[in-house]
């Protein structure tokens, strides 16, 4: 941190006073015609923007100069010793490293998928049920940034229209429950399969395209589902929408709404277990690595035997899936679907579940999920500020880890494979 | 003689106005280590694309015949196909899979020897898991033939440079080829590597059964491994012949060094 850093800064903390200046300072009140010159707001700006600033150089300046090297404090058979670290003259990131890695080695592991399973089934009994709702909300967006992932993340392709599926799902719940009666538990595996449906016809259009070009076409392709289903009044009630859609039943046991909340609850848990289970499995199978390899080098992988065409559409089938089946909970959770619940915004906010939970890892992308959808919800104590905060999460988030919270690793394998196969 | 195994028969490659390959002839037979020479652009490249799918040629045909099998044309097939009929190819300017390990690169390449499908995978069936484990032992025995175990769980793009030529012919020969094409192996490569690269490919050709088809600048690499060359040039063969032939024919020496001016 020099002079000429320092300087800098103020001179951005100054430009940032003048810019809000109008909006901070200047208050007009219409009623009695008078303006309010509210100083005090120009101080508070400058010094904290001030500060602001120099704490994002001194972050960044840490970042870029790299620090002395972590002692290897996992040994190849995967025994960590805190002791390694402890007494020595590490530093506090140096601890945390260490710590981490103890909390996280194998033998670990299993517990702490057990105490997050615990968790989430004890959830609803010990919380509101406001925050049960929320939390439901939360695991619908870990089940499409699961199913997001296979496609952005994997494959490599830019899809930007992914809530559409995810509104393919929604309406063939409510469709079918208004024109047939079909029940919760029929509709399921429906809207998962006339979602899987609609992302094999958007597939094969764009099998050619990519980078840009597939954004744009599936933006595009998702504001023609959307335009469609605000514009079909007779099948889907324009924008006024689908309501009164039953929430899922239970061998027609009548629910109150707090047992129903709950119930979709552990509907929804159910959900998200599945497609962590099958997506977790597709991953390292051959499909899932054909996959990886596409999206790294497409080329190559072409020349290498694999069927570009085939794996595209297998990845946005897999990927739509997940969408349709949470689109039908989601559905059967708000009892009540209109167009506006399926915009492009939506499609963005999924996409920044998986690339700030970091592209291609499982763990990553639910926490991505969970911390999106979870903390706009618990910044409401801020009100007015709230999604200033949030933009500011997400910025310093990118800027100091742009792999994302949890950034994927490739699978080890242990040699020689015999060896493996006796023990 | 042995069996013929690539026929390129009279092939053209347009783009727009521009001939890249004109009429080109290329035999080669079983066994065989041949080369194909020539200046920057003259369209070797290109040859390859068209042999190995990337592009459809104009005019001519592919004829490959793998051994034990009869005679077919591979023309206007995809790549895929193509690497499935056993041509498999290396690139010029190293196209790995960076963010995965090393041994998932060779893995790649068994991928269109396997079957296992997406439900294969999520019900582990006794078949996929077989498969797997399979696939999983035979890419390390090909790293461990290919001197890249060392390498198995490291990321393919912290490899050195020349492991990462190594990791691409490694990958290539994943796919169970009976024939090779590698496009320039030995660029960027000091004399030491470029030599280890020379007795690399000749244990390949002789204890992996493939034919071995190069591209190469590199002079004393090509002369000392080749068998017969092709020399290329404004997309048309110029000669062809062994190295000692090529070496001396005029045409050769008129499009690499240029004519004598005559004063």
């Amino acid at each position: 941190m020099n002079f000429q850093e320092i300087k800098r800064t103020l001179g951005v903390a100054l430009w940032f006073v003048f810019l809000t200046f109008p909006i901070m300072v200047i208050q007009v009140r219409q009623v009695d015609m008078t303006i309010d010159w509210r100083w005090e707001n120009m101080i508070y700006v400058g010094v904290g923007t001030f500060v602001g600033g120099l704490l994002w150089r001194f972050a960044l300046s840490r970042r870029k100069t790299p620090g002395k090297a972590i002692p290897k404090v996992v040994s190849e058979d995967e025994h960590v010793s805190l002791e390694a670290v402890a007494g020595t003259g590490a530093s506090l990131k140096q601890r945390l490293a260490a710590l981490w890695a103890f909390v996280t080695q194998q033998k670990f592991r299993r517990g702490i998928y057990i105490a997050f399973a615990v968790l989430l089934v004890v959830f609803p009994l010990v919380n509101s049920l406001y925050q049960t709702s929320i939390m439901t909300t939360a695991l619908i967006y870990v089940m499409l940034a699961l199913g997001l992932n296979i496609v952005i993340g994997l494959g490599g392709m830019l899809h930007l229209g992914y809530i559409a599926f995810f509104a393919v799902g929604a309406y063939t719940y409510g469709i079918l429950n208004h024109f047939f009666g079909i029940g919760f538990w029929l509709a399921l595996p429906l809207g998962a399969f006339f979602a899987t449906v609609a992302g094999v016809l958007l597939a094969l259009p764009v099998i050619r395209l990519r980078g840009d070009y597939l954004a744009i076409v599936t933006l595009g392709f998702a504001e023609i589902v959307r335009i469609v289903f605000n514009n079909w009044n007779s099948l889907t009630g324009g924008p006024q929408g689908i309501g009164g859609i039953p929430r899922p039943g239970l061998f027609g046991i009548e629910m109150n709404l707090s047992m129903a909340t709950t119930y979709t609850y552990y509907i929804i848990v159910a959900a998200v277990a599945l497609t962590i289970f099958v997506v977790w499995r597709f991953y390292n199978s051959r499909l899932g690595r054909a996959l990886v390899a596409m999206g790294e080098d497409d080329i190559a992988a072409e020349s290498m035997g694999i069927d570009i065409t085939r794996i595209k559409v297998i990845a946005f089938a897999l990927g739509s899936l997940w969408a349709g089946m949470g689109g039908v909970i989601f559905a059967s959770r708000t009892t009540f679907i209109n167009p506006a619940s399926f915009t492009v915004w939506q499609s963005v906010i999924v996409l920044s579940c998986v690339v700030l939970g970091g592209m291609g890892s499982i763990p990553g992308v639910i926490v991505g999920a969970l911390g999106l959808i979870l903390i706009p919800e618990y910044l409401r104590a801020f009100s007015d500020y709230r999604m200033l905060m949030f933009g500011a999460i997400l910025v310093t988030m990118m800027v100091f880890r742009p792999g994302g919270l949890i950034q994927k690793k490739r699978k080890a394998y242990t040699f020689p494979v015999e060896e493996e196969r006796t023990s | 003689m042995s069996q013929q195994i690539l026929n390129v028969y009279d092939m053209t490659m347009d783009f727009g106005g521009l001939r890249a390959v004109n009429h080109v002839d290329i035999a080669m037979d079983q066994g065989e280590i041949i080369a194909l020479i020539g200046p920057n652009g003259a369209g070797k490249t290109t040859f390859f694309n068209c042999v190995t799918g990337v592009y459809t040629p104009t005019t001519g045909d592919i004829l490959i015949q793998p051994p034990a099998e009869s005679q077919r044309s591979i023309k206007g097939l995809k790549p895929s196909t193509i690497a499935a009929r056993g041509l498999a190819r290396t690139f010029q300017n190293i196209r790995l899979f960076g963010n995965m390990t090393v041994l998932e690169n060779v893995m790649i390449g068994r991928h269109t020897r396997l079957q296992a499908g997406i439900l294969g995978a999520i019900f582990r069936t006794r078949k996929t898991m077989e498969e797997e484990e399979q696939v999983i032992h035979d890419s390390y025995a090909i790293l461990k033939r290919m001197e890249l175990d060392q390498y198995v769980n490291d990321l393919a793009s912290n490899l050195p440079y020349g492991a990462q030529r190594r990791l691409e012919i490694a990958r290539a020969l994943a796919t169970d080829p009976f024939l090779l094409l590698l496009d320039e192996p030995a660029a960027g490569m000091n004399p030491q590597e470029t030599k280890n690269l020379e007795s690399l490919i000749k244990r390949i050709r002789d204890t992996e059964d493939v034919s071995i088809f190069l591209i190469e600048h590199d002079m004393s690499l090509v002369m000392s491994l080749s068998e017969r060359i092709y020399v290329m040039d404004y997309g048309k063969l110029i000669a062809t012949g062994t190295p000692y032939e090529v070496k001396n024919n005029p045409e050769v020496i008129k499009a690499y060094l240029g004519e004598e001016v005559s004063a």
